[in-house]
């Protein structure tokens, strides 16, 4: 017998007999406004939020916000004159000096707020990592209440990857101490629009 | 003489007294409390004279299946109780949990009927108010059996409406003022045969909760567990502390 | 003296030798325990989510073996290699295997319990493979050449300044730096060039879909994603307990995880890997190593429920004043001393008695196993099989002898109000630890039956 099938014997020989799944697995959350309930956990977790009209008021926002910075890419359309450096490589290495990159967000999650990216916002799955600094396009209309809500939106496997991101990337090893800017990105900023 | 006031009628209130052994022989007061508080909200009180112990020192040590003859001689004492009424919380969940016996029938009964002192007087005689007096700051040490075993108050750990039996029994006792504590419901450290097991630990999980209180200027340290009372009194006297421990009983039986 | 080489009891005493350090511990950790309460309480359906993943994990135990062949079934599918390890020993062989079949000698890790149980890292060095963790705590704790004290917080044992002496050492930071984002910033960069050098990443697994055959990964630091997405190779190692049904329960378990780990609202990355990226290869090892084992005794197998969230161990006021290294094996805590026994009996035999059974573990479970009372019969089972000293078996005997006696028990409780003396503290110890740091009772005149003979009985 192969380890695969003397395995799956031993666990068919031992686990119970079935047990029902629970009747409820999804809860409703009810925050009285969604924007500003993830507004106040984005600042929690060290992100910044920011509300903008327009693609024109982001664009303006990011020209002041990260003035003089280059290596900067976008994956947006209307903001591909901010880049000087473009995502969609072939090998993910070439991101390695990557300042600012720029991509939207189909998806957030009022609770945590989280944001739900997947291969059709990256053309590089490191991209929200390897980058310095990360910036995340979302709109107002997308804000759902729960993580449940979330996954009766998304479908994880649509794309071969996917990843809700919530905050700059940290760590409180030291000493329960908290930095911002473990592995991945140092500071997130979210632009939401209306 | 009855100055209390309870909700169901005294014929009801045929009442075994279960001691646990080590109350017996080191804390006859506490016994003595109890026995005299239960007569007071008038219940008809009996303490069957061949009872021993729960059994739990050797079951929480790995030997419950040694506990045999014990748990018999239990049921034998208990059997003919209406209610079995215990001033410890750790005893009282022992039983509930794992009393069983030759005679299964009336173990199986005794594990219903049995009830630690304040659950009986919040839940079953339904005291409302007690004319006793303790005018002292006072901290209620949580005792987890009694706390999360037989949910004698709410945990902190759920996030679930806060209830304590204790302290409502505490809120009837003129002058008496309860401390809040930093941590409302960490574990002493006495815990069986723990407490010389893993002396380390066990002693110092003692000194921590004796500090909690200390901090918060308590005359008093009470609760539901001599057992838990026994150890930080260990600790207070060793310190040479004047702050003493009182097992519930004692506070509510307590006059000026 | 090695903390790994003594007993739990032993190990707390060598712990306990440096009090401000154990007041820091718990202090340290309590906070943590203080943080998840707070994120908690601000969902309000908190213990309906408990017990929904409860009883998700329930259905999973319970349809193990469908659930894992369909998850197989869906990875290949996916274009995913999937392995089978019965033991740690085959995983390692399997992983190492890989890695030679990628033509690599180094590889960058991310946080995997597995592997530490699996002791990966001491195999692939033996075997000329170099391992870098990245996890910034792991990280810390291999360049000292320890194992990780904590399931999340690695390094949580060591202060501020013990990691600035090891970054200085290891890293070349300035000597007697302490300042957490300066070693953090340190450690960053280090990481960051191993990412970007290694061929073969290897994770864990937080959850995997049945339904998709797909799998999670959550971290904070982002150090899961940079290394696989950077690499050729992918390796997921998981134990099989992992597996849960359909994508949508994963809302449940993203909600309660990071709020019982760590008091946040979600991690920073909840990473869900479906498909190798183009050119890469992904592989999928699931691991046995007794949980099958596990999975057949009834009073034990809800350990396998656990999602390592280690709110038990933040919770546990034993933990916190001995330490991850007192548990002697790769998972401390509460939830280590009831999985422990299951891989080794008389190594671990101490494990169970390391708890006052006062509860709260079990209360914080977000996934409700019911952890002390697992304690309570891993005891029963490990001293009816012979695990226990002779002495205390010997004094459980007199003791059961003289309780279910009423005479004896009077006997021996007037001799010196001996109850206390002869029950616990005669057990094991030439001295009475009683007395070390507390004073006894005073043994009053009367007992209680005494007094009631004399007073009541008419
Ligand atoms: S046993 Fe429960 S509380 Fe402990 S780590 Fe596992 S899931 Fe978390």
């Amino acid at each position: 017998m192969t380890t695969r099938d003397q395995m799956l014997a031993n666990i068919k020989a031992n686990q119970p007999s079935v047990l029902p799944l629970p009747t409820q697995f999804t809860f409703v959350s009810a925050f009285p406004d969604l924007t500003r309930q993830f507004v106040d956990i984005l600042t929690f977790v060290g992100g910044t939020a920011v509300l903008l009209p327009d693609m024109d008021a982001v664009k303006k926002h990011l020209q002041e916000q990260y003035i003089g910075l280059s290596s900067i890419a976008t994956t947006v359309p209307a903001l591909a004159s901010l880049s000087d450096m473009k995502l969609d490589v072939a090998d993910p290495h070439e991101l390695a000096g990557l300042n600012l990159a720029i991509i939207e967000g189909p998806l957030a999650v009022a609770e945590n707020a989280a944001i739900w990216v997947d291969e059709h916002q990256l053309p590089q799955r490191v991209v929200p990592m390897i980058t310095q600094q990360l910036v995340i396009i979302i709109r107002q209309s997308t804000i759902v209440p729960n993580m449940h809500d979330a996954y009766k939106q998304i479908q994880v496997d649509a794309t071969g990857f996917g990843t809700f991101i919530c905050g700059p990337s940290k760590t409180a090893d030291i000493e329960q101490s908290l930095v911002i800017g473990a592995h991945g990105a140092r500071s997130l900023l979210v632009c939401i629009l209306p | 003489m009855y100055f209390c006031t309870y909700v169901l009628p005294k014929q009801m209130m045929n009442v075994g007294l279960f001691i646990p052994c080590y109350i017996d022989q080191f804390y006859p007061q506490v016994a003595i409390a109890t026995l005299k508080l239960l007569e007071k909200v008038g219940c008809t009180v009996t303490y069957p004279l061949q009872q021993t112990c729960c059994g739990q020192p050797m079951a929480n040590s790995g030997y419950e299946h040694l506990t045999g003859g014990c748990n018999d001689n239990f049921v034998r004492n208990f059997a003919d109780c209406d209610y079995i009424v215990s001033p410890s919380g750790s005893c009282t969940l022992h039983i509930k949990h794992h009393l069983h016996a030759t005679n299964e029938t009336a173990a199986t009964a005794i594990r219903s009927r049995i009830y630690e002192l304040t659950e009986f007087l919040t839940d079953v005689v339904q005291v409302k108010t007690l004319e006793a007096a303790f005018p002292y700051r006072v901290g209620l040490h949580q005792s987890c059996h009694g706390q999360r075993g037989l949910h004698l108050a709410q945990m902190s750990e759920l996030m679930a409406p806060p209830f304590s039996k204790p302290g409502q029994l505490l809120s009837m006792v003129d002058g008496l003022e309860l401390v809040q504590l930093d941590r409302r419901d960490e574990c002493c450290g006495f815990g069986g045969t723990f407490c010389v097991t893993e002396e380390a630990v066990s002693a110092k999980m003692g000194k921590d909760r004796v500090a909690d209180h200390l901090r918060h200027g308590v005359h008093y340290i009470t609760g539901v567990d001599v057992s838990c009372l026994m150890h930080m009194e260990g600790i207070l006297k060793r310190a040479n502390s004047t702050v003493q421990v009182r097992h519930i009983a004692e506070i509510l039986t307590a006059t000026l | 003296m090695n903390q790994l080489s003594l007993d739990h009891a032993g190990a707390a005493i060598e712990f306990n030798k440096n009090e401000p350090r154990v007041d820091w511990h718990d202090e340290t950790l309590w906070f943590v325990r203080t943080k998840r309460d707070r994120a908690a309480a601000q969902v309000p359906e908190w213990e309906q989510l408990r017990e929904a993943a409860s009883q998700i994990k329930n259905y999973s135990l319970s349809n193990m073996h469908d659930l894992l062949e369909q998850f197989e079934q869906n990875a290949i599918k996916n274009g995913i290699t999937v392995h089978w390890a019965a033991d740690a020993d085959e995983h390692n062989k399997i992983v190492h295997g890989i890695i030679q079949k990628a033509g690599a000698d180094r590889m960058v890790k991310s946080k995997s319990m597995l592997t530490e149980e699996c002791h990966l890292n001491d195999y692939l060095t033996r075997h000329g493979i170099e391992v870098i963790d990245s996890d910034l705590g792991e990280r810390i704790v291999q360049l000292r050449g320890e194992p990780p004290s904590h399931i999340v917080l690695p390094a949580i044992h060591l202060t501020k300044a013990d990691v600035g002496d090891t970054f200085h050492k290891h890293l070349g930071t300035d000597a007697g730096a302490t300042d957490p984002q300066y070693l953090t910033e340190a450690a960053r960069q280090h990481l960051r060039d191993t990412f970007l050098t290694r061929k073969v990443a290897l994770t864990g697994v937080n959850f995997a879909i049945a339904e998709t055959g797909g799998f999670v990964v959550c971290t904070n630091e982002g150090n899961a994603d940079m290394g696989v997405h950077l690499a050729d190779v992918h390796i997921a190692a998981m134990g099989f307990e992992k597996v849960i049904p359909r994508a949508e329960h994963l809302g449940v378990f993203l909600r309660l995880l990071a709020r019982s780990a760590t008091g946040q609202p979600i991690t920073t990355f909840s990473s869900h890997f479906h498909r190798p990226r183009p050119g890469q290869e992904m592989h999928i090892v699931i691991v046995d190593n007794g949980r099958s084992r596990q999975l057949g005794r009834p009073d034990f197998r809800n350990s396998l429920k656990c999602i390592r969230c280690a709110a038990c161990l933040n919770t546990c006021p034993v933990y916190r004043r001995s330490g991850g290294f007192s548990y002697h094996s790769a998972v401390a805590g509460p939830i280590g001393s009831i999985l422990a026994p299951n891989l080794d009996m008389k190594l671990n035999a101490d494990l169970p008695f390391a708890s006052t059974l006062c509860g709260s573990c079990s209360n914080v479970c977000p996934v409700k196993i019911d952890i002390h009372d697992q304690l309570y019969k891993w005891r029963q089972v490990l001293m009816q099989e012979g695990y226990g000293p002779g002495s205390k078996t010997a004094a459980m005997k007199t003791m059961a002898t003289v309780l279910e006696s009423p005479r004896l028990y009077r006997m021996a409780g007037k001799i010196g109000r001996g109850v206390l003396r002869f029950a616990p503290v005669t057990v094991e110890n030439k001295f009475n630890p009683w007395y070390t740091q507390r004073e006894m009772p005073e043994p009053p005149a009367e007992s209680f039956r005494d007094w009631y003979i004399n007073n009541k009985k008419s």
